[in-house]
């Protein structure tokens, strides 16, 4: 039967042994595969700005980006290509609550760079290698 | 009791009531919105519901967890807290960096990610209130008369828990950069370091409860933090799926993380096994069934309903969706709050010396909770899967098809209320027990 000791073992050896694949592959990813496919060469002054304020206003608290956030507003990894630029820029200009189907967004009235930054962000995220998320719709008549 | 300073954990469980109460109505505000019923959403949006919601929820578990290790290290250590004093002085300064995060929420002083919306500022009082407490309880361990296992594996969780918070502290130009450094705290928090403070507490639990052997309970908590970090560890990588991040995480992710239930079955396994073999007559029968409890419902909301969209192939269809929530709110009410509920229940009788575990309430508590829980699970679930089918699948707008939900959130509305009723039923007899008292000492000899 296994001996408290060789228990301890287990432990002990398993979490060293894991978490230093763990971290070899995170430096892998951190120093050459995220920047690859980010395009992080792309990240101007205008995204930086874009995230700047994505992160302020927490659109993560309704929005999901990258699948990642809250589930009471639409997706935005993908915006500008379903929406396209202008309605997007009308939604973060919009004076009153936005509410096409009902549910209200914050009235956020960006200014005019404001909203050029944010979506600078959208496009940047929009050209991110998701490893093919989201998945095109395969019951679409 | 046996240490008159095991007494300040009575602290940290009355401020996890509270916060719990608090974190509930924010729930509900949510549940609302999404039926369509956004009336608040002028004073309190969605976001700032949302923040609260998560928030108060770590909160109120770190506190039940700090409450647990104050009762627990001098216990298993033999020996008083080395200053009750300064534990005071952590818990006032947690609760008030606790209140002013919530309320900063409501004026938008907060930091949009996930689960960590805590603002810098308040982050480095975070920092300095769980290096405090941190000291207290790794002092008082190592001064003590015993190191034992259950009170290292539960000390060694509580301070890489502290560890990870770091990296959550790190700005990132790069959302994917961002996103893979949250998921060290996120992650590697609820499927990592707290299962070994769950496996800790759960140990404590289960000695105390059934009576049987230390070195064997304690050998098999071993085993089970080990599988714990074997398959979570590289189980981080499920989150990486789709983030930006490389392609090689498909793969690594979804086999290690499909290892994760692995643990969470263990710990069922376990109790259970100890249950058997242990006596019978621990007159505490409230505390057993959480204790019980907690280990069945962790295996079926981070186990089953975790593995069920762990692989990059059902993820990709459910990632980000209300598929998530459904399994987020089993799994940290069966791993971590049915833990907190488990000790408390144990603890609170022998503080107090006032017996309230045969009281009817006690057992109303129990069932209500879990079999509300259970619904909200379900109603999260059919909500799920049809976002799945009708955004994902069909490809109908994000609104169209969230407009064809709302009976799924009555639903949810309804089971929540059943859920609430057995937390109110706890809550109400956590507080008759009263004020903890030095005459409920029983003799260390
Ligand atoms: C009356 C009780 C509750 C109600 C009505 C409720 C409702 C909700 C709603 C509507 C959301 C937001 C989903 C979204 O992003 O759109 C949410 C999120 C969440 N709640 Fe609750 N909740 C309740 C209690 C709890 C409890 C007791 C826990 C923990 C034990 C919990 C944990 C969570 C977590 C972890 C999330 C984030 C889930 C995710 O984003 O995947 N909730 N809740
Ligand atoms: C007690 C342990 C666990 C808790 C408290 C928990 C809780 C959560 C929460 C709150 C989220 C949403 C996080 C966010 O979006 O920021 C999440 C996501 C996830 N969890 Fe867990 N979890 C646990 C264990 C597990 C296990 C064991 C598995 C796998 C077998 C698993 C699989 C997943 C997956 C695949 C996601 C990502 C969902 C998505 O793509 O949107 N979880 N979990
Ligand atoms: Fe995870």
């Amino acid at each position: 039967m296994l001996s408290k000791n060789q228990a301890r073992l287990f432990f002990l050896g398993g979490t060293v042994v894991f978490f230093l694949i763990f971290l070899a592959l995170s430096v892998n990813t951190v120093s050459s595969g995220i920047p690859k496919k980010t395009h992080s060469e792309n990240i101007t002054e205008a995204v930086v700005g874009g995230k700047v304020l994505f992160d302020e206003n927490n659109c993560m608290g309704c929005h999901t980006i990258f699948g990642e956030g809250a589930y009471y507003a639409p997706e935005l990894t993908k915006v500008i290509d379903r929406r396209g630029e202008a309605f997007v820029k009308g939604v973060l200009s919009s004076k009153q609550s936005w509410a096409l189907h009902g549910r209200k967004m914050v009235a956020y009235d960006f200014s005019e760079k404001e909203v050029n930054d944010l979506v600078a962000f959208f496009k940047w995220v929009n050209e991110v290698d998701l490893n093919g998320f989201p998945p095109e719709p395969d019951l679409k008549k | 009791m046996k240490y008159k300073s095991q007494k300040v954990a009575y602290m940290f469980f009355a401020l996890s009531m509270v916060l719990l109460l608090l974190q509930i109505v924010y729930g509900f505000i949510m549940a609302f919105a999404h039926a369509g019923y956004d009336g608040l959403h002028e004073i309190i949006a969605f976001n700032t519901a949302t923040a609260t919601h998560k928030n108060l929820l770590v909160v109120w578990l770190l506190s039940g967890f700090m409450g647990a290790a104050y009762y627990i290290i001098p216990e298993e250590a033999q020996r008083e807290l080395v200053s009750v004093k300064l534990a005071l002085i952590q818990f006032w300064s947690l609760a008030i960096v606790g209140v002013v995060a919530v309320a900063g929420f409501h004026v938008g002083w907060w930091e949009g990610r996930k689960f960590l919306e805590i603002p810098r500022a308040l982050d480095y009082l975070v920092v300095v209130n769980v290096l405090l407490f941190l000291g207290i309880i790794l002092v008082t361990l190592f001064k003590g008369k015993e190191k034992t296992t259950t009170a290292m594996v539960l000390a060694m969780g509580l301070f890489f828990a502290a560890l990870l918070y770091l990296p959550g502290m790190i700005w990132f130009d790069n959302q994917s950069m961002d996103s893979f450094f949250r998921w060290w705290v996120v992650h590697l928090w609820v499927e990592g370091v707290w299962e070994l403070i769950m496996g800790g507490i759960l140990a404590f639990l289960l000695i105390k409860l059934t009576g049987v052997d230390r070195e064997l309970i304690e050998k098999w908590l071993y085993v089970i933090v080990g599988l714990t970090f074997l398959s979570g560890i590289l189980g981080t990588g499920h989150h990486y799926y789709y983030i930006g991040a490389p392609k090689y995480w498909l793969m690594i992710g979804g086999i290690f993380s499909a290892l994760e239930p692995l643990a969470f079955l263990g710990m069922a396994l376990f109790a259970f096994a100890m249950y058997r073999k242990g006596e019978k007559n621990h007159p505490n029968k409230i505390a057993l069934y959480w204790t019980l409890g907690t280990a069945i419902m962790s295996f079926a909301g981070a186990g089953l309903l975790g593995i069920a969209h762990t692989i990059p192939q059902v993820n990709m269809w459910t990632h980000g969706t209300l598929i998530t929530a459904m399994h987020g709110h089993l799994a940290f009410w069966g791993a971590y709050a049915m833990i907190v509920f488990s000790i408390i229940s144990y603890s609170m009788p022998l503080m107090t010396g006032r017996k309230l575990y045969d009281k009817p309430g006690a057992h109303y508590a129990f069932w209500l909770s879990n079999i509300g829980m259970i619904g909200m699970t379900t109603a999260f679930a059919a909500a799920g899967v049809a976002q799945v089918y009708l955004e994902r699948k069909v490809g109908l707008d994000f609104m169209v098809s969230q407009n064809a939900l709302h009976v799924h959130f009555w639903v949810l509305i309804g089971a929540a209320t059943l859920f609430t009723i057995g937390i109110l039923y706890y809550v109400v007899n956590f507080f008759k027990h009263g004020m903890p008292t030095d005459e409920a000492l029983i003799d260390n000899k």
